[in-house]
C-alpha cells in the first residue's frame, strides 16, 4: 500500500496557492475519486434513485395508464387513510412477515444445525434442501395452487380417503385457511435461503472452541447458548433483514395462489398496490399503496442496523 | 380511396360464391381469396409491416387453429407479418395497460370487456373499420355500440362476446324438480337448492374471476334493481334493491359446492368436467370440452339464460372481447385491414364455427350461422348480443366504469356479504367508498 499517496509531496503543497483554479481541480485526487465514483453513481440514480423517486412523485398525482396526471396533493393518501381495504392489506402484510419470517428462522436454524453434522451424502442432502429456493416462484405457486385446490387437493383427497374427514378442505377459499395457506408456502420458499446461509455462518465457527468446551463440561444446549449463538448472530442478524424484506414485499405467491382473494384476506400491500396501479389503471393510487409500504421497510432496516451498531454484532463479540 | 364504393359492389357480387364455400375454404383457396380482398380493401397495410398482436389465451382449440389460419392468409397475401402471442384472461390486461403506458412492445391487443376504455387516449380511431363491418354485415347491435364506441367514435372494435349463461346437467335439474329451466328469481333459488339436496350441487365463482365471477354477479345486481351507477355515472349501489340482491346471492351461496369463493375462470371448468359440479355460469367451453372427451355428459348438458329481473328483463353482462389498435402503432393500415379481414364473412364464418358457439357475434348478421340452430343447445348462445351490457349497466361506458369491473367492486360486495365477513349495510358500505373512490373524478 506504499505506493498509494495520501497527500501531494511536500514542493507540490508549496505551489498550490500559486496555481490556478482548474490547475487545481486537474491534479486534486478527491476531484479525481469523485470521476472514479461516477459510474457507480450513475447506475445507482438511474436504475434505484429515478424509480423510487418517480415513484414516490406519482403518488402525489392522479396518473392514470396512458395519460399523464397532475399534481393533487395528499390526495390519494386521504382517501387511502379511510380505506378498509387498504387497512386490512397493511394488517396481513404485518401478519405474513411476521409469522412467516418467525418460523423460517427457527426451522432454517434447526435445519442448518442438523446438515451441519457429519453425515453420508452430506453435499448431496445440502443441495436437495435448496430444491425449494431453486424453483421460479410462480411454478411453486402453481403446483401449490394444485395442492390447495378447492375441489382437487391432493390433501383433501388423501384425508377424505383415510376417512379422517368427509369434505374437501377450503384452503383458498375461507379467509383464515386462506391466509395460513399462503403463509404456509412462503415458507416452504423461503426457509432453505435461511438454512444455507446460517450453515455457511456456522462453518465459519472453530471447532476449536466446542472442544474446550466439551473438555469443561459443557452441555449439548450450553454449547449452542453460549458459543454457536453469539458467533452466528451478526449472519442471523443480515439473513433475517433480507428474509423480513423478501416476505414483507412478497407479490408472486400470492397473486398466483390468490390474487389478494378471497375477499381481499390475502391482499398485501405490493398485490394491492399492483391491483390498483396497473389492473385498474390508477397509477397514482397505486403509487401511493407502494410508498407507504417505504417507513415499514425503513423500520426493518433501522432495527437491524442499530441492533449490529449497538452490539458490536460485526465482530461477533457479545459486549456492550 | 373515392373509387371505393363501386370496387366493394363489385367484389360483393363476384364474392357470394366464394361466401357460400367458406366454411370449406381450403389454405390455398383462403390465400387467394385473402389476396383478392388485399386488392380491393380500403386499407393498405405498409410494406414490410410487423405487427404484434396479443390475445385471449384460447378455451376451444378449434377456435383457435382457425383464426390462426387468417393469420396466415393475411400475412402471405399483404406480405406482412403479425406476431400473435396469447395470454390468460387474467394476465391480458396488465400487458395491455404496461403497453398503453410505455408507447411500445404491441401493437393491437384483442382483449375483455371494456379494455379500450381504460385508456381511451392511447387507441386509434376505428370508426372506419366499424362502419364498413356493420354495413356490409348487418349491422351492429346496441350491446355492440355500447362496447366499441365512446362519444360517438369507435375506439375498438368488438369482436364477439362469449355468453355467461347457465351450463347444467338436464338429469340433475329434472331431479330437483325443475323439468323446464326455471324463467324467474324464485325458481332459479329452488333449483339450486334442490340440487344441493340431491347431492348435485350447483356452484358460480365469487373468486376473483374477471370473466365468470363479473358476469353472474352483474346480473345479479341487476336483476334485482341494483346499480353501481346511474345513468349519470353517479354511485347509487347502497339501496334496498342492492341489500335484495346480496340476500339473493346469499341464499344461492349458501347452496353451492363448498370453496367457489376461491374459484378464478378455470375453477368451474375444471369442476363440472370431473363430475363434480351440475350448474354453472360460463361460456359454452364445457359443454365443447365435454362433446370431445365425454359424450355421455354431453348429452346430458344443456344452456338457459339467466332468470329475467323482478322487472321483467334480462340483462346479462357477457364477456365481450373488444380488439384495439394503438395509436403509438407504426402499422395503422396493416392492424385495421386486419381486423376488417378477419370480421369479413369468409373469414368470420368458418372462425365462428370453429368456436362452436364460444364466440357470439355483436354484428347481427352473424347470428344467421349455422352453427347456432345446426345443435339446439348452441341456440341460446346465439342471442348474447340482445341481453349484454357493458359493465356500466344503465351508466355510460368509460374510463372509470372499466376501472371499477377491473377493481373487482361488484364481485367484493357479494362475496364480503356470502362470506361473512361483513353484514349487508357493510358489505354495501364498503362497496359504494370504493366506487366513489374510483368515479371520484
Amino acid at each position: 500500500m506504499t505506493t498509494v499517496q495520501t497527500s501531494m509531496p511536500p514542493q507540490a503543497a508549496a505551489t498550490v496557492e500559486a496555481q490556478p483554479l482548474w490547475e487545481r481541480l486537474r491534479t486534486s485526487r478527491n476531484v479525481l475519486a469523485l470521476w472514479f465514483m461516477l459510474p457507480a453513481a450513475a447506475f445507482l440514480i438511474l436504475f434505484l434513485a429515478y424509480p423510487l423517486g418517480l415513484g414516490i412523485w406519482m403518488s402525489f398525482t392522479d396518473e392514470r395508464i396512458g395519460r399523464a396526471g397532475i399534481f393533487v396533493g395528499l390526495e390519494n393518501y386521504e382517501w387511502l387513510w379511510d380505506d378498509a381495504i387498504f387497512w386490512l392489506s397493511v394488517f396481513n402484510t404485518l401478519l405474513y412477515t411476521l409469522v412467516a419470517s418467525a418460523i423460517k428462522f427457527a426451522i432454517g436454524l434447526y435445519l442448518a444445525l442438523l446438515l451441519n453434522r457429519h453425515m453420508p451424502f452430506k453435499a448431496m442432502i445440502r443441495a436437495v434442501v435448496l430444491i425449494p429456493f431453486i424453483v421460479p416462484t410462480v411454478l411453486s405457486a402453481i403446483a401449490f395452487w394444485w395442492i390447495y385446490d378447492a375441489q382437487f387437493s391432493i390433501i383433501s383427497w388423501s384425508l377424505i380417503k383415510l376417512g379422517l374427514i368427509h369434505q374437501n378442505i377450503d384452503f383458498l377459499g375461507s379467509e383464515n385457511w386462506a391466509r395460513g395457506s399462503v403463509i404456509f408456502a412462503n415458507i416452504w420458499r423461503g426457509v432453505p435461503f435461511v438454512a444455507i446461509t446460517l450453515l455457511a455462518g456456522l462453518q465459519t465457527v472453530s471447532p476449536s472452541l466446542y472442544e474446550a468446551a466439551t473438555l469443561d463440561g459443557a452441555t449439548d444446549w450450553q454449547r449452542f447458548r453460549y458459543i454457536t449463538y453469539p458467533l452466528l448472530t451478526p449472519i442471523i442478524a443480515v439473513v433475517m433483514t433480507f428474509s423480513v424484506l423478501f416476505t414483507f414485499t412478497d407479490f408472486q405467491l400470492v397473486w398466483a395462489l390468490t390474487r389478494g382473494g378471497p375477499v381481499n384476506a390475502t391482499h398485501l400491500m405490493a398485490t394491492l398496490s399492483y391491483q390498483r396501479g396497473i389492473i385498474s389503471g390508477r397509477l397514482g393510487e397505486g403509487a401511493a399503496i407502494a410508498t407507504a409500504m417505504i417507513p415499514f421497510l425503513l423500520a426493518a432496516i433501522a432495527i437491524s442496523w442499530f441492533g449490529m451498531q449497538r452490539r458490536k454484532w460485526q465482530q461477533g463479540s457479545d459486549n456492550d | 380511396m373515392t373509387d371505393f364504393r363501386t370496387d366493394r359492389r363489385s367484389l360483393l357480387k363476384g364474392g357470394a360464391t366464394l361466401l357460400a364455400a367458406a366454411a370449406t375454404m381450403s389454405s390455398e383457396e383462403l390465400l387467394g381469396y385473402a389476396k383478392a380482398w388485399a386488392q380491393t380493401a380500403q386499407w393498405k397495410p405498409e410494406a414490410g409491416a410487423k405487427v404484434n398482436l396479443l390475445r385471449w389465451k384460447r378455451f376451444v382449440e378449434a377456435e383457435d387453429v382457425a383464426f390462426m389460419k387468417i393469420v396466415d392468409a393475411f400475412q402471405k397475401a399483404n406480405n406482412v407479418t403479425i406476431n400473435v402471442s396469447n395470454e390468460s384472461y387474467d394476465d391480458i390486461q396488465p400487458k395491455a395497460s404496461v403497453a398503453a403506458n410505455t408507447g411500445q412492445g404491441l401493437d393491437m391487443v384483442w382483449g375483455l370487456y371494456s379494455l379500450p376504455f381504460l385508456f381511451p387516449e392511447k387507441c386509434t380511431d376505428m370508426t372506419d373499420v366499424a362502419t364498413y363491418l356493420g354495413d356490409k354485415c348487418g349491422g351492429w347491435s346496441q350491446s355492440g355500440k355500447d362496447y366499441g364506441m365512446l362519444n360517438g367514435k369507435w375506439i375498438g372494435v368488438p369482436v364477439a362476446a362469449t355468453g355467461g349463461l347457465v351450463n347444467y346437467r338436464m338429469s340433475a335439474a329434472e331431479k330437483a324438480g325443475h323439468k323446464e329451466f326455471p324463467k324467474d328469481l324464485a325458481g332459479f333459488a329452488d333449483l339450486i337448492k334442490g340440487m344441493k339436496k340431491n347431492n348435485t350441487p350447483a356452484g358460480m365463482a365469487l373468486g376473483h374471476a374477471s370473466g365468470d365471477a363479473n358476469g353472474w354477479l352483474h346480473w345479479a345486481l341487476w336483476a334485482h334493481g341494483g346499480n353501481l351507477i346511474d345513468k349519470d355515472n353517479k354511485v347509487v349501489v347502497n339501496s334496498p334493491e342492492t341489500a335484495k340482491a346480496l340476500e339473493y346471492v346469499k341464499g344461492l351461496y349458501d347452496n353451492f359446492i363448498p370453496g367457489t369463493a376461491s374459484w378464478n375462470d378455470s375453477s368451474n371448468n375444471k369442476a363440472f368436467i370431473a363430475g363434480q359440479l351440475y350448474l354453472t355460469v360460463n361460456g359454452i367451453s364445457i359443454y365443447v370440452a365435454a362433446k370431445k372427451e365425454n359424450q355421455q355428459m354431453a348429452e346430458d348438458i344443456n344452456h338457459a339464460h339467466l332468470p329475467a329481473g323482478v322487472d321483467g328483463k334480462t340483462r346479462e353482462l357477457h364477456l365481450g372481447f373488444p380488439i384495439l389498435v394503438y395509436n403509438f402503432t407504426k402499422f395503422p393500415q396493416t392492424c385495421k385491414a386486419f381486423t376488417a379481414f378477419m370480421m369479413e364473412p369468409a373469414q368470420f364464418d368458418p372462425w365462428v364455427e370453429a368456436a362452436q358457439g364460444y364466440l357470439s357475434p355483436f354484428l347481427l348478421g352473424y347470428e344467421k350461422n349455422k352453427i347456432w340452430t345446426a345443435d339446439p343447445k348452441n341456440t341460446p348462445y346465439r342471442n348474447v348480443a340482445e341481453t349484454a351490457t357493458t359493465p356500466a349497466g344503465i351508466g355510460k361506458m368509460g374510463e372509470n366504469a372499466a376501472a371499477a369491473i377491473a377493481d373487482f367492486v361488484v364481485v367484493d360486495m357479494f362475496a364480503n356479504y356470502c362470506t361473512g365477513r361483513e353484514d349487508v349495510k357493510t358489505a354495501m358500505a364498503t362497496a359504494e367508498k370504493s366506487a366513489k373512490r374510483i368515479f371520484r373524478h
